[in-house]
């Protein structure tokens, strides 16, 4: 068909060192689990990649009671400044073993090399290397005179950036002073676990980090446990909502990031192309599967036909298929499950009378994966422009001026980001202010860095992760 | 029995990432404190220092403008190196300043955590320092910390690795540039110490290292008219006045020193951090 | 859809753009209505496209694509007719012990050269290219603009690569810049017309958009980002920037128009991802030396020795590959 064809590029899947099994760690060991094994498969070709022994609910009580040990007897007592180096050798671990992770990631997750070996893995050492330096420095954070920690720290991560969510919790927790117990997500456990040797690698005190595979019941049970003083959440809002339930009364801090249905909105000034880019990094970057993805795109009539040309064009030029190989632009949708919702949304888009458009990319026949699709002639009562997608779909709707795209934009329960395309510099800053999100991007999308504080309004959870701001989560303040 | 005939090392200066003599030629005899003779030190010349401005003045474009994080991975890198070499530093502290070896493992240790330390800082400067400015108006106002440029620091008399690392890296952590005197009578440290910093990733000029007599060298930096801050610390208390007029010619921003050489095993504070930094506000209208 | 490259003697603006240049004020109207370009945006673009991985077969096609596209370039103070005849030969042949390497696509010389040039080159099919205004400044008036371009026309060039008045552009006279490259463009006969922005002058990405725009309103066949005497010379992201003007030109009139960065592409590497620039920001029709050259010299050289490393399966070296 084209001329110029690439070539396969694939990464080397041995690089991921790849075990058959892999268990869960407590007190600084790799230990059997007493719940059912759980077999974690590649979504790109629905092979399994390996057995991984889960936690039961009396595992979880013995890596709490190890974090406690390890938090009473050495953590705690522990200056800041030796904290630090522990965190510092972590982060140059994750730099080191940088090749390994991302292929284990894209193996595990389906997201391309390229984004975890240009976005997630780095972003993760970049967590660690961040908090590493706040160990020592608490008394200038802002919350008086040497602030304490709160204790053991539970934590459960979601599938869509399994390392990365990862570092989100645990370099904040540690560099404070917390231990911690996390359980990562069930189709993506394998990073965790590898951060898990990287922990033994660096000599780090056993009981420090506890990683305990499992699903949603041991997820509850540790979040449940009575000698967890601080519960972190990323994942459905849904699910969000029954852990605020469960702990309410009790004296536990919680924190919780939840889903979105960010507006991504283009004015008729927008630096055009990179206004494209902006729009296709927002929903089709990790496949969708962004809590804080530009899902829907609010753009101005004026330009609407103009800009859906342009991005159109642009989204048939994405490259699906092989997460391995270093020419795909988008990868395999993570499971089965999440495939049938996005189906299943998409065809509310048909029924509900909004135009689909698909990408004519080529599909691979085994294996989990969804083209990148865009409805226009979206309204704001459709159910693909109010519930949150989680795949590779963008709805577009119009607006005609500032104050219209500002309350189009708010019209949702959630509030995690936003995004703004506009030269006009007053218009951003008005904007900003305007929106109820609690991250806004303007002329870009999807810009994370471990200094800029990261959380949602309303629906789409409470408290921040990153920056001076996210270290309020894991201190007793 | 043959005793092996050890390699001795020359010591040089340390400048635009390179190792030249003096330009002068001149050197002078550095010994322990009981007398014995260690090395030949360079004995740096104003036109050293001339050379040491301008290759800190050329360095400072890219390192300013390098990330926060950059900055801090480089700075832990210099970390990392300055481990590796700490049987030789304890050598050359235990020599220079006459301590035991215990007392001067503790130093070097001190030393190196003091470096980790403020490479923790380089991404914090801007939380900690700046602000969002709550002004009277529909404007959004923000303040910067930017660095100030390049920095002469006359490094202490005593300390001659703790109490330089104290004085330098902060000058390093906020992006700013170095032009450093060493202590003149315990200067061996400082060139182990460049030698660190030229086998890091450190690029060629941020940090500028002069063996040398402050007395001598003090002024030209103080009067120096593309020297933005200075450190007088290792001037005599009684030089510190005329260094601190010749310093207002060009209002260079001086820092405030004890009279007497501080401990430099307490916790250090942001004090030097905020020294070589200058607040930029900036102000945005808020509009349709 | 069949494209039409713009004739050479009219310099009738497509009708939907016609209002554009009707007076001074409309042109400005027009160029700074144009989208602004962030730069941050298009660099990023830029890099991540640099990521692609291009390897065996498609690593094979490119390089031959990119040395089917090279205008071989000297334009020194110092050429002679021996070093205009050395590269004539370098042209034809640029590895004779593998025949099969494709041949370029012009060599570019200064007016005064050209002559030399076509006796060295006649039967080959490759083109002449010249310089032409005053080049590199183009701080020189009309008349020897003009008579410079005569000169080489006359002398048997088959493309002319103009410079456009960076200081007429820089301070708003857009109607003169356009009016100076359809007089040139009409003194160029049937050559056809490459126009220099001098980007690295232009200093920002919005005025490389304002000025291929222009060049392409005023007739240019081809706008080219640099002279190569300036740095930066050409970049990724100011092709990008060109790549996009040629599609949406091509969008919005069906003509298509080409892109010619020159000056400072000196490896193999660097000329793939020039290849999937072209690909992915202007689409596959731009992948042919009608429409995409590179303006180079030491490239060639990288091009020779990665073909034959790619063809041996080892690592080539310098003195394999001829220096002309």
């Amino acid at each position: 068909m084209g001329i110029f064809e690439y070539a396969p590029a694939p990464e080397s899947r041995d690089l991921a060192n790849l075990k058959s099994h892999y268990r869960p760690f407590v007190n600084g060991e790799f230990v059997d689990g007493s719940g059912e094994p759980l077999k974690t498969i590649n979504p790109a070709t629905e092979e399994v990649l390996a057995e991984v022994g889960t936690a039961s609910v009396s595992d979880v009580d013995t890596a709490v009671k190890a974090a406690r040990k390890a938090y009473t007897g050495v953590w705690s007592k522990m200056p800041g400044s030796e904290r630090a180096k522990y965190l510092f050798r972590i982060a140059r671990l994750i730099q080191e073993r940088s090749r390994e992770l991302a292929v284990l990631e894209s193996l595990d997750n389906g997201k391309p090399i390229k984004e975890s070996r240009d976005s997630d893995v780095p972003t993760a050492a970049a967590h660690f290397f961040y908090h590493a330096g706040w160990a020592d420095k608490l008394d200038y954070a802002g919350y008086g005179p040497n602030p304490k920690p709160l204790g053991v720290a539970g934590q459960v991560i979601p599938w869509n950036f399994p390392l990365l969510m990862l570092a989100w919790k645990i370099a904040p927790a540690l560099a404070t002073g917390n231990t911690v117990v996390l359980k990562p997500a069930e189709t993506t456990p394998l990073t965790a676990l590898v951060f898990a040797e990287i922990c033994q690698q660096a000599e780090l005190p056993p009981g420090v980090v506890n990683i305990l595979p499992g699903a949603g019941d041991i997820g509850a049970a540790l979040v449940g446990h009575g000698d967890v003083n601080k519960v972190a959440f990323t994942g459905s809002t849904e699910v969000g909502k029954a852990i605020q339930r469960q702990i309410a009364g009790t004296s536990k801090k919680l924190t919780l990031e939840l889903g979105g249905k960010a507006a991504n909105v283009v004015f008729d000034d927008a630096p055009l192309d990179q206004a494209v880019e902006g729009i296709v990094n927002g929903i089709f970057f990790n496949q969708g599967h962004v809590c804080c993805a530009g899902s829907r795109l609010l753009v101005q009539e004026s330009i609407a036909e103009e800009l859906l040309e342009k991005l159109r064009y642009r989204v048939s030029t994405l490259r699906l298929g092989d997460p391995l190989d270093k020419n795909t632009d988008i990868g395999a949708i993570n499971s089965a499950e999440q495939l049938a919702k996005i189906k299943g949304l998409v065809e509310s888009g048909d029924a509900e009378g909004a135009q689909r458009w698909t990408s004519p990319c080529p599909v691979p026949e085994r294996g989990f994966f969804f083209a990148p699709t865009v409805f226009s002639d979206v309204q704001q009562s459709m159910r693909i422009a109010r519930e949150e997608i989680f795949g590779p779909v963008l709805s577009v709707l119009t607006f005609r001026t500032p104050d219209e795209a500002v309350t189009k934009a708010n019209n949702t329960p959630y509030g995690l980001s936003a995004g703004i395309w506009t030269e006009k510099g007053s218009r951003i800053l008005w904007m900003a202010n305007q929106l109820r999100a609690g991250v806004v991007w303007a002329n870009t999308f999807n810009r994370f860095d471990p200094a800029a504080p990261f959380g949602g309004y309303q629906e789409s959870g409470f408290g921040r992760e990153g920056g001076r701001t996210g270290l309020e989560a894991y201190l007793d303040v | 029995m043959s005793d092996r005939i050890s390699v001795a090392k020359t010591y040089k200066l340390y400048i635009g990432g390179k190792f030249p003599r003096s330009e002068s030629g001149r050197v002078y005899p550095v010994t322990d404190t009981k007398g014995k003779f260690l090395a030949n030190a360079s004995h740096a010349s104003r036109k050293d220092v001339r050379d040491a401005v301008s290759a800190a003045r050329k360095a400072f474009g890219g390192w300013s403008a390098a990330t926060a994080y950059n900055r801090g991975q480089v700075l832990y890198r210099v970390a990392e190196m300055l481990e590796g070499r700490r049987e030789q530093f304890v050598a050359e502290v235990s020599a220079s300043e006459g301590v035991a070896a215990k007392k001067a493992q503790s130093l070097v240790d001190a030393s190196i955590d003091r470096w980790v330390w403020y490479a923790g800082w380089t991404d914090k400067i801007a939380t900690v320092l700046g602000a969002a400015n709550p002004v009277a108006g529909p404007y959004f106002s923000f303040t910067v910390p930017e660095p100030t440029g390049v920095v002469g620091v006359l490094a202490p008399q005593q300390s001659s690795l703790l109490g330089l690392v104290s004085v330098l890296a902060p000058v390093l952590a906020t992006g700013s540039t170095a032009v450093v005197v060493s202590s003149a009578d315990r200067p061996l440290p400082a060139i182990t110490l460049s030698e660190v910093l030229a086998t890091s990733d450190l690029p060629g000029g941020v940090a500028n290292i002069l063996t040398g007599r402050a007395s001598e060298l003090g002024s030209w930096l103080a009067s120096h008219g593309d020297v933005n801050a200075l450190d007088p610390t290792g001037a005599e208390p009684s030089a510190r006045a005329d260094l601190a007029r010749e310093a207002a010619g060009t209002v260079k921003r001086v820092l405030t020193v004890p009279d007497a050489e501080p401990d430099w095993t307490a916790d250090a504070d942001i004090s030097r951090l905020r020294r070589y930094l200058e607040a930029k506000t900036v102000w945005h209208p808020l509009g349709v | 859809m069949t494209a039409t490259t713009s004739s050479s003697a009219a310099t009738a603006t497509p009708s939907p753009l016609a209002d554009a240049t009707r007076d001074e004020a409309s042109l400005r109207r027009f160029l700074h209505g144009l989208p602004g370009v962030d730069q941050v945006g298009v660099e990023q673009r830029a890099a991540g496209l640099g990521t692609r991985s291009i390897k065996k077969a498609a690593k094979l096609w490119a390089i031959d694509t990119a040395i089917s596209m090279v205008d071989l370039t000297t334009l020194e103070g110092a050429d002679t007719q021996g070093k205009v005849r050395a590269l004539a030969a370098k042209a034809k042949r640029p590895d004779p012990e593998r025949p099969d390497t494709p041949q370029v696509a012009a060599v570019c010389v200064y007016p005064d050269m050209v002559e030399t040039a076509v006796e060295a080159l006649r039967g080959t099919g490759i083109h002449v290219a010249s310089v032409a205004t005053g080049f590199p400044a183009g701080r020189t008036s009309r008349e020897i603009k003009l008579a410079d371009t005569k000169i080489a026309v006359d002398a048997g060039a088959a493309e002319i690569d103009m410079v456009i008045d960076r200081g007429a552009f820089l301070e708003g006279r857009y109607s003169q810049v356009f009016e100076e490259i359809q007089a040139i463009k009409a003194a160029c006969g049937s050559a056809h017309l490459k126009v220099i922005l001098e980007t690295g002058e232009l200093a920002t990405y919005d005025n490389v958009r304002r000025a291929s725009w222009l060049a392409l309103l005023a007739g240019g066949d081809f706008i080219k980002t640099s002279t190569g005497k300036v740095s930066p010379a050409a970049t990724l992201p100011v092709t990008h920037v060109m790549l996009q003007a040629v599609r949406d030109w091509f969008v919005q009139t069906g003509e298509l128009r080409g892109v010619k960065p020159a000056g400072g592409i000196r490896t193999t590497k660097d000329a793939i991802k020039y290849l999937v620039a072209v690909h992915e920001v202007a689409g596959e029709q731009w992948l042919n030396p009608d429409l995409f050259r590179f303006g180079a010299s030491s490239l060639l050289n990288d091009l020779l020795l990665q073909r034959r490393t790619q063809a041996d399966g080892h690592y080539s070296g310098p003195d394999y590959v001829t220096v002309d």
